[in-house]
């Protein structure tokens, strides 16, 4: 575990400048859900949730950490069930929509699809989140990552079926609706509040409109 | 309830190889690598878990459940991974038809980092074999 204090900006840059080679070490407190997430890989494979199996499984859990040791996974601390819930069912009627319009340009558009590389810049300071952001808006409409910016946390994507510059930023506003729900999900107390207040004034100009 | 069952199994089980066979036509006609890898990492994630629902109905246990959830939450943990391995690697060559691309924000990005000074050790100009012929009566005297 990293001894110094840094926030998630500078934590990024130090490990950017750490020559060193030597790796954190993620402690026991820090990889729980790890080793749950093992435990029930193990019992699922083995179809099996049996005291003795999962007990098992936790054993062979642990010394699969403590063999291949990875790096910690820096978790917020916040979790909120309900958005959870909802992003998931958003997310399955994106995978929906994503599929059927992926399907429609294969077999009507083809070799005329035009697409774009776009920039977005995230607001987020936590490599959770730009994690997180990318492997949703890869499954769902439009778009994959192509690049990562780490130390400003903006992806480069490819997005599909792009042929205006409405389009463009009509695609932009979406990857952060993503990040948005995602905060709200899972992002820190500090980043949820911003998210919070930011959120305030936009609904304010939609009703003006 | 049983003949319900068996239907509904099959029209899911249909409906997620439908989708498979989408994203072999995606293959086909699509482009360039890029726009493959939609192809290639959409119409599957949903085909699977359509598949992974028939399966579940069909094999009427709830202990294989979880065993297929797992099998899903690994395909959407890696499928975005290769998309994003590929497609990076892909628009560093060749194979993305740049053409077809309405817009580009990260061609200036790389052309400005291939062009700043790199980090890290920066190697030393080594004369050429030619120059180290004439330097070297030079460094004698």
């Amino acid at each position: 575990m990293p001894t110094k204090d840094l926030s998630p900006r500078d934590q990024r840059i130090d490990d950017a400048l750490d020559t060193s080679g030597v790796r954190h070490r993620a402690t026991l407190k820090q990889e729980w859900p790890l080793l749950l997430l093992l435990v029930f890989v193990w019992a699922a494979m083995w179809q099996d949730f049996s005291a003795g199996n999962l007990l098992f499984g936790a054993i062979i859990a642990l010394f699969v950490v403590t063999l291949f040791p990875l790096p910690p996974v820096v978790l917020s601390g916040r979790i909120n069930i309900w958005y959870c819930i909802k992003l998931f069912i958003w997310f399955l009627g994106q995978v929906i929509a994503a599929s059927v319009h992926v399907a429609w340009l294969a077999i009507a558009r083809g070799k005329n699809t035009h697409s774009a590389v776009i920039a977005v810049p995230l607001r987020t300071n936590s490599d959770l989140i730009v994690m997180t952001v990318g492997h949703v808006l890869t499954l769902i409409p439009g778009s994959f990552v192509l690049d990562v910016d780490r130390s400003s946390s903006t992806l480069y994507l490819h997005y599909i079926d792009i042929e205006n510059v409405q389009q463009m930023e009509k695609a932009r506003e979406g990857i952060r609706q993503i990040e948005r729900r995602l905060i709200m999900a899972i992002g820190s107390h500090d980043e949820y509040e911003a998210i919070k207040s930011e959120c305030l004034p936009l609904k304010g100009k939609k009703a003006v409109k | 309830m049983d003949m319900f069952l068996d239907i509904l199994v099959a029209v899911l089980l249909v409906l997620g190889c439908l989708m498979s066979l989408i994203a072999g036509i995606g293959l086909l006609t699509f482009p360039d690598l890029l726009t493959r890898m939609h192809a290639a990492t959409k119409p599957q994630v949903l085909g699977f878990l359509l598949i992974f629902a028939g399966l579940a109905i069909h094999l009427r246990s709830w202990l294989i459940v979880p065993a297929l959830i797992v099998a899903w939450a690994m395909q959407l943990l890696t499928a975005p991974v290769s998309a994003h391995m590929i497609g990076r690697s892909g628009y560093r060559t060749k194979h993305a038809k740049k053409e077809t691309l309405f817009s580009d924000e990260l061609h200036q990005v790389l052309d400005e980092v291939s062009a700043a000074p790199a980090t890290g050790p920066i190697p030393v100009a080594k004369p050429s074999r030619a120059e180290r012929r004439q330097g070297a009566p030079g460094e004698a005297d």
